[in-house]
């Protein structure tokens, strides 16, 4: 009896966290899906249902699309979180305190400095008018900003100092002694980030990378101001047909191209959670 | 969607009881008790509410004005909204100024019995076609004026203002080419090395009506026609092998910083452009290329159900009177009527000489060319300019 009491308490506790999630989460997707399988009549505007919305998120440019997308999403990911780790690990190395509150500081900012401010300082930058792009063509020579090239050097720039904000807490807590310690029992340096600073820093390094993954993925205004449609992303297709000006009445194919970017994500999180699952077994043992 | 967006509207109205409910209900009390029998809603002219005068009359007891989607530098737009508010004493909201036709059609939907919905809409016409069933017949009294191939015949929706595709250019900054007055122009072999990478539309075009329009006027300059828009996306392929295509959105900064020397825009953006630059010493050239001549209008329509029906449609004859057609045209714009103001002699002499002269005719597109032209080119856009 008392036993059930607890437990009804902590489900009571729980319950308003429950509550929001299904108001915040559970709704919008509900609501996706039960768009998505409508589609209007053209002559009457009355629903119907069809599966027409999904069949086509799935083909043709809109295929090309989520294909595009999550390219640069993995290419920008892998990229910000090598380069961000290695920066983090530089950072957390040096003597300086000062450095490292600026560097902190200064990626907070920077981390959330995006959209068209950042795809008009690119175009300022290394637009047509600049020099810098003449001796950026001198060693790459088809370098153009607004194309899939182009967002790949864009977009690391909000990535990198995120994937910095979310590993130099762990890179912290990698204390000297351990490292001592490993040397004096006659551990390599291999040895060392194979079996203790590798798997300290996993949870964090991957969720840093699904971060950005997940950044570089719903990024849209950049791309938009830079690319003007000729690279396809999932995110520009989604509003070009929910509020363009040229197509009308395809929200409902919105809806479902919507649900496929959820779905992405939800398959993203199922593979990174029993990996950090795994990695975190080493912290808390 | 609509069903949940509704209920945050909802939601969200509940927060604004006291002021919306109010508002609302006066209104409507009024529309049934007030003048007899007049339900504003309905209203499909200003003599079948007992003239104009009643008309203002009833709009003043509103009060207020919704409109939606109207940025103060477009069209002129934003001395059209201080003018109607000095006028009549009406204030005006002008919500979401940014937006585009696919918000402005939600936003009619969405916000259904709201004191905030939109009363009248400034939509593409590819958005006024297929939703006249939200909208309410209102023939404004200068109707007549209005070219038949730029209003529905049962006035859900009219044209109020348009123009051609243009290409802009800043001369010093593509010398020593000359500028491109024509697509021709454009992919001239001996312009190629100049214009490299300083050619830009406004947008995506499958997003963006006038960058949409731009690949349709190129279409027609090479080769093309209103049933085919395939030359014209073969046209910026082409742009873009070259090297002079550039993917950057245009704007009046990316003008201004020298990103974007180049610009296919319409008419009144770019003259818009031209005008504003000037004061920092920019000399931007408009011209209307005559191989592409491709011209397009907006279309106004009335919500059903606007809950400012009365200021809704006193808003239309404003837009549609002698002054708000010229106000438009001070925009850089061509009114809908200018064809029968310039009969009339009541055409603004200034603003009709800062228009961009044009030679030849534009044809506009029919309803089911643009549905065509739509699906093509939302297919084929990116696998040819990737």
């Amino acid at each position: 009896m008392a036993r059930s009491g607890k437990k009804l308490g902590a489900w009571g506790a729980v319950l308003p966290l429950l509550g929001y999630c299904a108001v915040a989460l559970g709704l919008p997707v509900w609501a996706l899906i039960w768009e998505g399988i409508q589609s209007p009549d053209p002559i009457t505007g009355v629903n119907h249902f069809t599966a027409s919305n999904f069949t086509t998120s799935w083909h043709g440019i809109y295929l090309t699309g989520m294909l595009s997308s999550l390219r640069l999403s993995l290419l920008t990911a892998v990229i910000s979180a090598v380069v961000g780790l290695f920066a983090a690990y530089a950072i957390a190395q040096s003597r300086g305190r000062y450095l490292k509150q600026a560097v902190l500081t200064a990626s907070g900012v920077l981390a959330n400095f995006g959209g068209i401010p950042l795809a008009f300082c690119f175009i300022a930058t290394i637009g047509t008018g600049g020099v810098f792009l003449s001796w950026l063509n001198a060693v790459w020579p088809s370098f153009q900003l607004g194309t899939f090239a182009g967002l790949l050097v864009v977009y690391p720039y909000f990535m990198v100092p995120l994937m910095v904000l979310t590993t130099l807490p762990a890179l912290d807590g990698l204390r000297r002694q351990w490292r001592e310690a490993a040397a004096n029992l006659g551990g390599s340096a291999w040895q060392y980030w194979r079996y203790i600073g590798g798997p300290l820093l996993l949870p964090s390094a991957l969720g840093g990378f699904v971060l950005c993954f997940g950044s570089a993925f719903a990024a849209y205004a950049t791309a938009r101001a830079l690319s003007s449609g000729t690279v396809p992303l999932v995110t520009t297709q989604i509003a070009s047909v929910l509020s363009g000006n040229v197509i009308a009445n395809q929200a409902n194919l919105g809806m479902a191209l919507a649900l496929n970017t959820i779905i992405v994500c939800g398959l993203m999180m199922a593979v990174y959670l029993p990996l950090r699952r795994r990695s975190a077994k080493w912290l808390e043992s | 969607m609509h069903r949940i967006a509704k209920l945050a509207c909802a939601a969200a109205a509940v927060t604004l009881a006291a002021s919306a409910c109010s508002s609302s209900k006066s209104s409507g009390s009024d529309a049934s008790g007030g003048s007899g029998s007049v339900n504003w809603n309905t209203v499909a002219s200003a003599s079948a509410a007992g003239g104009m005068n009643a008309l203002v009359a009833e709009a003043k007891k509103e009060g207020t004005l919704n409109v939606i989607t109207l940025p103060r530098t477009w069209a002129n737009y934003g001395k059209l909204m201080d003018d109607f508010t000095a006028k009549y004493g009406i204030k005006i909201n002008d919500a979401n100024p940014n937006g585009s036709s696919g918000d402005e059609i939600t936003a009619v939907t969405s916000d259904k019995g709201l004191s905030t919905a939109p009363d009248v809409l400034d939509v593409g016409n590819s958005h006024a076609v297929p939703n006249t069933k939200l909208f309410a017949p209102y023939e404004v009294s200068s109707w007549s004026s209005i070219p038949a191939d730029l209003k529905d015949a049962n006035g859900t929706w009219y044209g109020d203002y348009g123009g051609y595709i243009s290409i802009a250019c800043d001369a010093s900054k593509v010398a020593p080419a000359p500028c491109p007055t024509t697509f021709a122009d454009l992919i001239n072999p001996a312009n190629v090395a100049s214009y490299k990478g300083k050619v830009a539309i406004s947008g995506d075009p499958t997003s963006a009506n006038a960058a949409f329009s731009a690949v349709w006027a190129a279409s027609l300059a090479q080769g093309g026609s209103l049933s085919n828009i395939q030359p014209g996306i073969d046209f910026f392929k082409k742009l873009k092998q070259n090297g002079e295509y550039n993917a950057t959105t245009d704007t009046e900064s990316t003008i201004e910083s020298g990103a974007t020397p180049i610009t296919i825009d319409w008419e009144f953006n770019n003259s818009q452009f031209a005008a504003d630059l000037k004061a920092k010493g920019i000399d931007l050239t408009v011209s209307i290329p005559s191989d592409g001549l491709y011209s397009a209008y907006y279309d106004q329509a009335i919500n059903k159900y606007a809950p400012h029906p009365a200021a809704a449609r006193l808003w239309e004859e404003y837009l549609y009177s002698a002054t708000g057609q010229n106000d438009f045209m001070g925009g850089f714009a061509r009114p809908a009527e200018f064809e029968a103001m310039q009969t009339a002699g009541t055409l603004d002499a200034t603003d009709e000489k800062n228009l961009p002269s044009v030679t030849g005719t534009a044809n506009l597109p029919t309803t089911d060319q643009q549905n065509t032209a739509q699906a093509a080119l939302t297919s084929a856009w990116a696998a040819a300019l990737g």
